[in-house]
């Protein structure tokens, strides 16, 4: 567990504002206590100050995991964001997009969103923003990024793609050994 | 059954719908059809002549009975007071009794009933007879009436004379003669009428040989009958005997059915041996038998068979392999960190799952009856509103009631099913660590941990029992500990045949371990807790109560209640074991008692940091001796471990059986 350099730190906060806008700040500045991102083999952990001292009497190499996964940085040194992080993306996004019920089966199976499954979107979501995924139910099912700007959806062919799939709660049953 | 054609149109078919109204009615002819039946029928040559004899018999007959009867009425005259005569022979007592209040005295105006009784009955057999005769057409319809009048003064009589005459001349057959006597009666009904009680005995004189063998059959019938009832009552009594099956048929098992009756028979004769037993058998025989059966019909190994057979009675253990053989039902644990049950509950049932709460005991369980979509992929699960997981999990996280801000260890987590529900009733705070020594595994609890939204937790991946040298100071720990699980055989059914002695002993060793490294971990001045849960999901009294056991021994821990309200107590004897006295505060959990899966649950509280100097008794110096051949590790080990288990082993069921076979003696 090691604190981030200066450049992913850069690097993580200007991804996480892409979904989550200003609200950033707020996953720095808890009431609840202090909270840290730190890195364990290019994974950044969201975790408390509290739990990090526990955590840091396991050694590194019996160390799984420690508070929240929120991605990890590339071997080309992007930061990408995991599904793991959808617990603290989804209650603070700006923008958001809600499928209805009978794309949501698609979704989960790793398809983008095409406008037929389209049910709400935010107001005044530009293109290429990051969006959190919901059901109808308001039950956040993952992120992505939008194709299309809200306007633009309107005259959207059924067919068209709205939002990219960047990653969804499926992937917990797919992929449950790579995520971490 | 064929119905019976009521051809006689006095019987009328019953209007409305009755019990087998929609069925075919009874058959209905024309009236004409029938009367002409009866008028064409003409008696053949050799009838007519047979009727002639007899007539003339009755004749002669009739004569003998007047000559008889006026010498009994000189007689009778002389002991007239007498009401009750000794003297009169069998046959003439019966009668009297029979036909109650009938004495010369009063014959004038009473008559006996068995006489109208017969008319009606004559009356009855005639139509029915083909050999009806004009005459007695005739007469038919004055008697009847008198029959039916006479019924209405004396039923019980009635009754009574019914059954004498059935007895006496059965009517199934309708012997020519019989009727003709009848027949006679009728004629000579004016002026004889007192004499009629007599013809019955009578009548016995002038049978024809085929009538007398026809009495003679029933009566052979009738104790043959009787034999028969008095060996069912035997049979009742001593409830089907269980036949010791021989050698050859042991060799050859037929079926699987068989085994099961045998098993079954085996059951009741142990239940309630001294009456049922086959003498020149012993106990030690039927339970050889039982436990052979047992084995081969739900496949079990000779071992595992035996150590159940010494946990539970017979009675209760095929109970328990029955309900091991099918699943428990499916269920679910809501995560009360992101959804309420209801709500659950509500957005599962729409997507077309039946369910149910769990039962009282729990807040957060639902039972899963039936679903039409995957239970473990549905959006909802995907989630994180809800974890697949067993009752009995639910059990050991109660019995442990984490605080909020605590300190908690899981050891032994993965899946990390009870250790997201803990964290879920801290509500996220405090830390929470949870450890697995497979990690492989450790994989499943970081998914299962991210998708229930679980942040205070720590994962982490080291061999249990060097837990102690990493962190300590735990307000509370939870050791579900690896077992053998043998309360869970509905799951993983090899187990059945998969495991030795060598594997329990592996496995209570380890469990002994990691319980003193629990109990280290733990810190006994946390002011909420001190606490340590110890869990299996085996039912071995090795893995449980005896590892308990030996925990008290070693560590400044007591039991304390589990604050479970079911389930039944834990064993503080067992075989040649004499546990300590708090063991009963321990729970225990049956597949067949409870309906989840078997589980055992033990809270210690801690109450010294210290660790007492380690004692040597008898018995934990033979453990030791095992412990450190366990962990040499080879061949050598084996033939110890074997060398400790006889002595161990045996002398635990000559105890058991003993008592017994002195019983059997006696």
């Amino acid at each position: 567990m090691k604190v981030l350099s200066e450049d992913r730190t850069k690097k993580l906060f200007e991804k996480l504002t892409k979904y989550i806008g200003v609200n950033v700040k707020l996953l720095i500045d808890r009431p609840d206590g202090t909270y840290c991102f730190r890195e364990k083999k290019d994974r950044v952990y969201y975790i408390s100050e509290k739990l990090l001292q526990l955590a840091q009497t396991v050694k590194p190499e019996h160390l799984i995991s420690a508070g929240t996964c929120f991605g990890k940085f590339t071997k080309t040194n992007k930061f990408r964001l995991h599904i793991t992080a959808l617990t603290y993306i989804a209650p603070y996004a700006t923008y958001k997009i809600w499928v209805k019920p009978s794309a949501e089966q698609q979704f989960l199976y790793g398809h983008h969103v095409i406008k037929s499954g389209l049910g709400r979107i935010t107001e005044n979501t530009p293109k290429h923003q990051g969006v959190v995924i919901n059901t109808m139910s308001d039950i956040p099912i993952g992120f992505g990024v939008a194709a299309r700007s809200t306007t633009e959806c309107r005259h959207a062919d059924p067919l068209a793609t709205i939002a990219f799939h960047q990653a969804d709660i499926g992937e917990y049953i797919r992929s449950e050994d790579t995520l971490v | 059954m064929g119905r019976k054609a009521k051809f006689d149109e006095s019987v009328k078919i019953k209007k409305g719908p009755g019990r087998k109204a929609r069925k075919q009615p009874d058959p209905v002819f024309k009236k004409g059809l029938i009367d002409d039946d009866k008028e064409e029928k003409k008696l053949s040559h050799r009838q007519k002549q047979r009727a002639a004899r007899r007539l003339k018999k009755k004749k002669e007959l009739v004569e003998k009975k007047k000559a008889l009867k006026e010498a009994k009425k000189n007689v009778a005259k002389v002991n007239e007071k007498v009401v009750e005569d000794k003297s009169e022979d069998e046959s003439e007592d019966s009668e009297q009794e029979n036909v109650e209040g009938f004495t010369d005295d009063n014959k004038e105006w009473l008559k006996p009933k068995q006489k109208s009784k017969s008319k009606e009955y004559n009356s009855e057999d005639d139509e029915n007879d083909s050999g009806s005769e004009v005459e007695d057409e005739d007469v038919e319809e004055a008697p009847k009436k008198s029959g039916k009048e006479k019924y209405k003064v004396g039923k019980l009589d009635d009754l009574f004379v019914d059954t004498d005459e059935e007895q006496d001349n059965d009517p199934d057959e309708e012997d020519d003669a019989d009727n003709e006597n009848k027949m006679d009666y009728n004629s000579d009904s004016s002026d004889e009428e007192k004499d009629d009680d007599d013809d019955d005995d009578d009548d016995d004189d002038d049978m024809l040989p085929i009538e007398k063998a026809n009495i003679k059959l029933k009566k052979k019938q009738k104790i043959d009958k009787k034999l028969a009832d008095d060996e069912l009552q035997l049979n009742i009594s001593k409830q089907d005997v269980f036949a010791f099956p021989s050698e050859e048929e042991l060799q050859n098992p037929t079926s699987l059915q068989d085994i099961h009756q045998r098993i079954k028979d085996v059951v009741t004769v142990l239940s309630d041996f001294n009456r049922l037993k086959d003498q020149e058998r012993s106990r030690c025989e039927y339970t050889e038998l039982l436990m052979k059966d047992l084995c081969m019909y739900y496949s079990y190994n000779e071992f595992l068979m035996e150590v159940l057979m010494q946990i539970f009675p017979v009675q209760e253990l095929v109970e328990f392999l029955e309900a091991s053989e099918v699943a428990r039902p499916l269920t679910i644990r809501t995560n009360s960190l992101k959804t309420r049950r209801r709500d659950l509950a509500q957005a599962l049932i729409n997507r077309g799952v039946n369910l149910d709460p769990v039962g009282k005991w729990s807040k957060v369980g639902l039972v899963v009856y039936s679903s039409t979509v995957p239970i473990g992929a549905t959006p909802e699960y995907l989630a994180g509103h809800y974890i697949l997981q067993g009752a009995s999990s639910f059990l050991p996280v109660m019995a442990l009631a984490p605080q909020e801000n605590e300190r908690i260890l899981d050891m032994c987590a993965a899946p990390g099913g009870k250790a997201s529900h803990i964290a879920a009733i801290m509500k996220n705070t405090g830390a929470l660590f949870a450890n697995d020594a497979n990690k492989d595994r450790t994989k499943a609890i970081v998914g299962n941990f991210h998708r229930l939204g679980i942040v205070n937790a720590v994962i982490c991946n080291y061999d249990g029992r060097q837990f102690p040298e990493v962190i300590k100071g735990f307000d509370r720990v939870l050791l579900d500990a690896p077992c053998t699980g043998t309360g869970v055989i509905a799951k993983d059914p090899s187990v059945k045949t998969s495991k030795e002695q060598k594997d329990i002993q592996r496995c209570f060793n380890l469990q002994r371990q990691l319980l003193l490294a629990a109990i280290d971990c733990c810190n006994a001045k946390s002011s909420t807790g001190g606490y340590i849960v110890y869990s299996t999901c085996s039912i071995l009294p090795e893995e449980n109560e005896w590892v308990v056991n030996y925990a008290l021994k070693r560590r400044n821990v007591k039991l304390v209640p589990t604050g479970l309200d079911f389930g039944t107590e834990g064993f503080v004897k067992y075989r040649h074991h004499r546990f300590h006295p708090s063991l009963k505060l321990t729970r225990r959990f049956y597949p067949h008692t409870h309906n989840m899966d078997g589980f055992f649950v033990a809270k210690f509280k801690k109450f010294s940091n210290v660790i007492p100097e380690p004692f040597k008794d008898e018995e934990e110096d033979n453990e030791e001796i095992k412990e450190d051949a366990e962990q040499n590790g080879d061949a050598t080990m084996q033939k110890k471990s074997k060398k400790k288990n006889t002595p161990v082993k045996r002398p635990a069921e000559s105890v058991a059986v003993e008592p017994q076979n002195k019983k059997n003696k006696n």
